[in-house]
């Protein structure tokens, strides 16, 4: 009944699901953190840098190329958004940032159904990225390995960033006490603009990467928006170091719980009543995680604010 | 004086004759359409607008000589929405006859306010076993098929290919759990595992997958539709399962096949599923139907589509039966009740519950001669099958 590949291999779908997670949360941690603005557009930007990388992908016919070009182009709208949008919005409350941000989620919906029409488009893969590598009897899809990969040495590249240079210690202290590092002189608002402008390159990727396994469509930011949220309310407002904790847990907890909770329901309860309870279990399994979470540590994991 | 008296006494009798005169015949008929314009599911709404376009042409856009008019109306995948637009249509409007629902719960919320109008109501998808059974009603027909039917002819297939085990994945909300308790109510080998997921939201099924192969079945059952279909084709191909043949309800069809060419997932090609109608179906109507649409709007019209087709038919027939009388509904029921319209799925009956008794095909995919990927029927797998929920429903047949 138990079968120890099945189990690696969910872990394996489980870190590939939580590294695309963190992308994404990665950027919209330190938004939160640092600028105390709620941005619900963050999931505009994932959705934009799928449509951009899928079309760069469907003319040129190189998804690497496609990418490539997402980013810088995202990375502009986002900076353009930041100074032209969002700056104004800082010394205001939340529920006003929450209405301008969702009134943007609007926009970019409908903006994309103008360019691109209702539909969404399809990102047909190289075919070196088509197939799968069999490790230990289990075949792995190449896709998912490089998603992994890409993901890793983001997660890395971000660490270095983040612990390793000035720009890096800017943001750290902008985060724990933002105050502070502007009566020591600093201009604050350019590290705004340049946290956001990563955030929003992340994203991108993040869009970019998912758009050959799951559809890129209108809304797609709003999905995974809402699994986003919640990894950076477990991992921290504002700590990259959590929003990777936060992601992992996340994805891997997911795919268990998707993969082994009717299995175990079954162990104790009639087949009818595991078959109705396992599912709805499992899609509550990361909000019941939250919760024990915020229980313990109302925080998050890593807290990022010190004053 | 005596001229005025003349005109006086035909004036009077012009206003006690006219309005006779005109409920006699109606000026105009009205066709209110329910469908999806707007969001990922716009597309259904496209087709089946377009397939109404092509029916109102071949009637000359006329239904017993008088002038047709159909009014769209968008209920965005929302009861609360389509149950308002469904009273906009009837009491602003004031249309004759509504039409279209491709949601069963946008269907369920409108019900009552179509009921109540006394009004026909002529379903062109929803196929909910509510409707089917106890909340059947008198002037509510459906062009469909009731949801059960069509994985229930998949769960036959598959007993006649030999398949001897099974596993199930679906989408867990109403219709996923119907198409899931369809296929396991005529399938008789084992169901080896089955996952219902999360709607609409999950579309990335790794750890499905990883499962299904290692429960090793002989096939896979799935019903998902609209963008969740390229998903699954995508990652079942990736996760390297193309060898266990896929077997699906509602997800592969003339609106996915272009969308599934274009990101070339050849594991698409030759995969079954079942469906009470099909592009090449060899009637004279689809026939005509399919070409004129395919030359008109240049792609395939999908099951949807033939459904609205039939649907506007069907009106223009009871239309022509009481010659353009819309206040005799009995007469225009009975005219309904006997399924002699053209249909694109040549001849058929009702069932006591007003749903279709019908045949049910096999399809595979296939390139066509251009090239483009589409369906083609490989065999008959029911002949006039009807829904088990008809016995549920009061209403008896007396045609």
């Amino acid at each position: 009944m138990f079968d120890p590949n099945l189990l690696f291999e969910q872990f394996f779908n489980g870190l590939q699901l939580g590294l695309l997670l963190f992308l994404l949360a990665a950027g919209l941690t330190l938004v939160f953190g640092i600028m105390d603005m709620m941005n619900l557009a963050h999931g505009s930007l994932y959705m934009l840098g799928a449509y951009v990388a899928a079309q760069i992908t469907l003319w040129t016919g190189s998804f690497v190329l496609g990418v490539a070009v997402s980013l810088p182009v995202i990375l502009l709208l986002g900076v353009c958004l930041e100074a032209g949008l969002l700056r104004p919005l800082y010394a205001r409350g939340h529920l006003d940032q929450v209405l301008a941000t969702f009134g943007m989620i609007l926009f970019f919906n409908e903006f994309v159904r103008l360019v691109w029409g209702p539909e969404g488009i399809e990102v047909p893969l190289p075919d070196f990225l088509k197939g799968n590598i069999v490790i230990f009897d289990i075949p792995l899809p190449n896709y998912r390995l490089v998603v992994i990969g890409v993901g890793l040495i983001v997660a890395l590249m971000m660490y270095l960033l983040v612990t390793r240079t000035r720009t890096g210690m800017l943001i750290r202290a902008g985060a724990s006490n933002r105050d502070m590092v502007q009566a020591l002189g600093i201009d604050i608002n350019r590290v705004f603009t340049l946290v956001f402008g990563i955030g929003a390159a992340l994203a991108a990727l993040a869009g970019a990467l998912a758009g050959p396994i799951l559809a890129v469509t209108i809304g797609m930011g709003e999905n995974i928006l809402i699994q986003v949220l919640v990894v950076i309310v477990i991992g921290g407002i504002g700590s990259i170091r959590g929003a990777f904790v936060g992601a992992m847990l996340i994805g891997i907890i997911d795919i268990l719980g998707r993969s082994f909770l009717d299995t175990f329901f079954k162990l104790f309860l009639p087949v009818n009543a595991a078959e109705t309870a396992g599912p709805a279990v499992a899609s509550m399994l990361i909000y019941i995680l939250m919760a024990a979470v915020l229980f313990f540590k109302p925080q998050g994991l890593f807290p990022a604010k010190t004053g | 004086m005596k001229k005025i008296l003349v005109y006086g006494i035909s004036a009077l009798a012009l206003c006690f004759t006219a309005p006779y005169a005109i409920a006699a015949k109606a000026k105009k008929i009205k066709i209110g359409f329910v469908t999806t314009l707007s969001g990922g599911a716009g597309v259904i709404g496209k087709d089946m607008r377009q397939s109404v376009e092509i029916a109102l042409d071949h009637l000359g856009k006329k239904m017993g000589g008088i002038p047709v008019e159909v009014l769209f109306e968008d209920d965005q995948v929302k009861p609360e929405v389509g149950k308002q637009k469904t009273e906009k249509l009837l009491n602003k409007d004031k249309v004759d006859f509504l039409s279209g629902f491709i949601w069963s719960h946008v269907l369920l919320a409108s019900r009552n306010s179509a009921v109540k109008s006394g009004k026909f109501l002529i379903v062109s998808n929803a196929g909910t076993s509510k409707i089917a059974g106890r909340l059947c009603h008198k002037n509510i027909f459906s062009t469909s098929w009731q949801n059960d039917q069509v994985p229930m002819a998949l769960g036959e297939v598959l007993n006649k290919r030999g398949v001897k085990s099974l596993y199930i994945v679906a989408p867990n909300y109403a219709a996923g759990r119907d198409m899931v308790a369809g296929v396991e109510r005529t399938f008789k080998g084992k169901v080896l595992g089955k996952d219902l997921t999360k709607w609409p939201t999950q579309l990335d099924f790794s750890a499905e997958l990883a499962k299904a192969r290692a429960a090793n079945p002989e096939g896979v059952f799935i019903f998902y539709p609209g963008r969740a279909t390229n998903a699954f084709f995508r990652q079942y191909a990736q996760a390297g399962m193309t060898k266990t043949p896929l077997y699906s309800v509602f997800s592969v069809d003339s609106l996915s096949l272009p969308k599934l060419q274009q990101a070339k997932l050849q594991n698409v090609l030759g995969t079954y599923s079942t469906q009470f109608w099909s592009p090449d179906l060899d009637t004279p109507v689809n026939k005509k139907f399919v070409e004129d649409y395919r030359t008109k709007f240049n792609a395939y019209p999908s099951h949807y589509g033939a459904q609205s087709y039939d649907s506007i038919m069907m009106i223009a027939d009871a239309v022509k039966a009481v010659g353009g009388d819309l206040s005799k509904m009995d007469a225009m029921r009975d005219q309904m009740r006997k399924a002699s319209y053209p249909s694109v799925r040549g001849d058929f009956s009702y069932g006591n519950n007003h749903f279709p008794i019908q045949d049910f095909y096999l399809r595979e995919v296939i390139k066509d001669s251009n090239g483009n990927w589409t369906t083609k029927i490989v065999q008959k797998v029911y002949e006039n099958h009807q829904d088990v929920y008809a016995k549920k429903c009061k209403m008896k047949k007396s045609w």
